[in-house]
C-alpha cells in the first residue's frame, strides 16, 4: 500500500472517478506537492529520531520521581498519547464541518483517517492509563472525571468507525459519519462537565495526573520533546492514512466502474 | 428574517406529518405497547437484580428507572422512519416542498410522545412498586428535559442508522455515549427528589443547557443526514 516518493500527481491521472481537488484542497496543492515528493522522507526521519530520543529522555534524562518512583516515567508516553487522540479528534470536527460545507471528498478522507488514528491513541491512553493507576493508585481503572470522559469518547469514535464500516464509502454514508464527528466532539465538554459534577458527590482520588506544579525543568523539556515526537508520529501516520483511504476509494470506484461495463 | 408566515408555514408542515405518524401508530400499535411493556419489565428486572430493600432503594431506583426510561426510548426511536424505510415514503417526502427542520420537528415531536406516553404509565408503577415519593411535581421538569435531551439525539441518530444495514444494532451504539450527560443529570436530580442533599448541583440547568445544544445542532445537521 505504500507509495513513498510516488510522483503527487500520478494516482488521480486517468482516474475519472476522483473528483478534482477544490477549494482549500487546490489552494494548498503548490505546497503540498513538494512537501509529498520528498517531506514525507523527511517527516518519517524526525518522527522516528524523535520518537527514540524522547524515550531516551524519558528513561536517562529524566530524574526519577521520588514518591512513584520509574513508573512515573509512563507520564512521557501516556500525556503525549492522550494529546495527540484529543488534536486528532478536534481535526475530525474541523474536517467534518469542512466537508459538509464545501463537499470536498479530501476533507471526508481526512476526518476518517484522524478518526482511526485518535482511536488507536485513545486505546493507548487508557491502556498506558491503567498501567500507571495499578502501582500508583491500586487500581487498573478509577472513576476520575478525565478517565471517564476519554472512555466515553473511545465509544464515541469507535461508534464512528463501526457506521464508517456499514455505510461503506458512499456520499450519504460519509455525511453521516461528518455529523458524528461534529456531535460527538461537541460533546465532550458537556461529558466532562457532568463527569466531574457527577464525581464530587464521592471521595476523589488522589491523581498524579496534570503533573506537578514545581515540576524540575528535566521533566517539563523530557514532556516537550515527547509532545513533538509523537505529533511528528500523528503527521507522519496521518499522511499514510490518508493516503490508504484514497487509494481504497479509488480501488473500489474502479472496480464498480469495471463491474458496470 | 423569520416572518409569520414562513414560521405558520413550518408549524403547518409539522403539524401534518406528526399527524400522519400519530395515526399510523394509533391504528398500528407497534411500538407504542413494545416500548411499555419494555419499561415495565426492565423496572422489575431490575428489582431482581439489585436485590432491592428499605436501607439501598433510594440510591439505586433512580439509576433503574432512567436505565429503563432510555432502552425503551432506544426501541421507540429506532422505529421513528421504519414505515418510511419499508414503503421507500421518504424519498417522496424529501421531493416535497417540506422544509427539513420540519420534518426533524414532526420527527422528535412524535417520539416525545410515544416516549412521554411511557414515561406517564411506567412512574407510577415505578413509585408503587418501588415504594417512592416521586409523584411530586418536582418530577415534571426532570423527566421533560431529560426525554427531550434523549429523543433529540435519538431522532438524528435514527436516520443516521436508518441508512445502514444494521440500524436496530448500530442505534444504541451511536446514541449511549452521547447521552451519558442526559442520564446522570436525571439520575442524580431524581435522587434529589428522594432525599434532597444539601449543596445539590444544579443538575436540571446542565440538562436544559444539553438539551438546548442538541436541538440547535440536530436541527442544523439533520437535512445532510437524510439529503439524497
Amino acid at each position: 500500500m505504500h507509495v513513498v516518493g510516488q510522483p503527487p500527481a500520478a494516482p488521480a491521472r486517468g482516474a475519472p472517478g476522483l473528483a478534482p481537488a477544490t477549494g482549500p484542497a487546490r489552494a494548498l496543492e503548490p505546497v503540498l506537492r513538494p512537501l509529498r515528493a520528498y517531506g514525507e522522507y523527511i517527516l518519517a526521519a524526525a518522527s522516528a529520531l524523535g520518537v527514540i530520543l524522547a524515550l531516551w529522555a524519558a528513561f536517562f534524562y529524566a530524574p526519577t520521581e521520588a514518591i512513584q518512583g520509574d513508573v512515573q516515567r509512563i507520564e512521557y508516553v501516556h500525556v503525549p498519547l492522550a494529546w495527540v487522540a484529543y488534536l486528532a479528534f478536534f481535526v475530525v470536527f474541523a474536517a467534518s464541518i469542512l466537508y459538509l460545507w464545501r463537499r470536498d471528498e479530501r476533507w471526508d478522507l481526512i476526518a476518517r483517517a484522524n478518526a482511526e488514528i485518535g482511536t488507536l491513541f485513545t486505546t493507548l491512553v487508557l491502556v498506558t492509563g491503567s498501567l500507571w493507576g495499578r502501582p500508583v493508585w491500586g487500581a487498573w481503572w478509577a472513576w476520575d472525571a478525565r478517565m471517564t470522559t476519554t472512555l466515553i469518547l473511545w465509544f464515541i469514535y469507535v461508534g464512528y468507525l463501526l457506521l464508517r464500516s456499514y455505510t461503506g464509502r458512499s456520499e450519504g454514508g460519509a455525511r453521516s459519519a461528518a455529523v458524528l464527528g461534529i456531535v460527538g466532539f461537541v460533546d465532550v465538554p458537556i461529558n466532562y462537565l457532568s463527569i466531574t459534577w457527577w464525581r464530587t458527590q464521592h471521595p476523589a482520588p488522589q491523581l498524579p495526573l496534570g503533573g506537578e506544579p514545581q515540576a524540575p525543568p528535566a521533566v517539563v523539556e523530557t514532556l516537550l520533546l515527547a509532545l513533538l515526537a509523537f505529533t511528528l508520529l500523528y503527521a507522519y501516520l496521518l499522511i499514510q492514512v490518508y493516503r490508504l483511504h484514497r487509494l481504497q476509494t479509488e480501488a473500489e470506484r474502479l472496480r464498480a466502474r469495471i463491474e458496470s461495463a | 428574517m423569520i416572518t409569520m408566515i414562513t414560521l405558520r408555514r413550518f408549524g403547518a408542515q409539522t403539524a401534518s406529518i406528526l399527524w400522519k405518524d400519530l395515526r399510523c401508530e394509533l391504528r398500528a400499535r407497534q411500538v407504542w405497547m413494545a416500548m411499555g411493556m419494555f419499561a415495565l419489565l426492565a423496572l422489575v428486572i431490575f428489582n431482581f437484580a439489585f436485590d432491592l430493600r428499605v436501607d439501598n432503594v433510594a440510591a439505586v431506583a433512580p439509576g433503574a428507572l432512567w436505565i429503563a426510561f432510555v432502552f425503551a426510548s432506544i426501541l421507540g426511536l429506532g422505529r421513528t422512519f421504519a414505515a418510511e424505510q419499508e414503503h421507500g415514503s421518504l424519498d417522496r417526502l424529501l421531493l416535497c416542498p417540506v422544509d427539513r427542520k420540519a420534518i426533524y420537528a414532526a420527527k422528535l415531536l412524535g417520539n416525545l410522545v410515544f416516549i412521554g406516553a411511557v414515561e406517564l404509565i411506567s412512574l407510577p408503577v415505578f413509585a408503587a412498586i418501588y415504594n417512592l415519593p416521586v409523584l411530586t411535581g418536582g418530577i415534571i421538569p426532570i423527566v421533560l428535559l431529560g426525554t427531550v435531551g434523549i429523543a433529540a439525539i435519538g431522532t438524528l441518530f435514527a436516520a443516521i442508522a436508518g441508512n445502514t444495514r444494521a440500524r436496530e444494532v448500530l442505534l444504541p451504539l451511536l446514541v449511549f455515549p452521547l447521552i451519558v450527560p442526559v442520564v446522570i443529570g436525571a439520575v442524580r436530580a431524581t435522587q434529589g427528589l428522594i432525599s434532597p442533599l444539601a449543596g445539590d448541583l444544579p443538575w436540571l440547568g446542565l440538562i436544559a443547557a444539553f438539551d438546548v445544544i442538541f436541538l440547535s445542532i440536530s436541527a442544523v445537521t439533520f437535512a445532510y443526514v437524510i439529503e439524497e
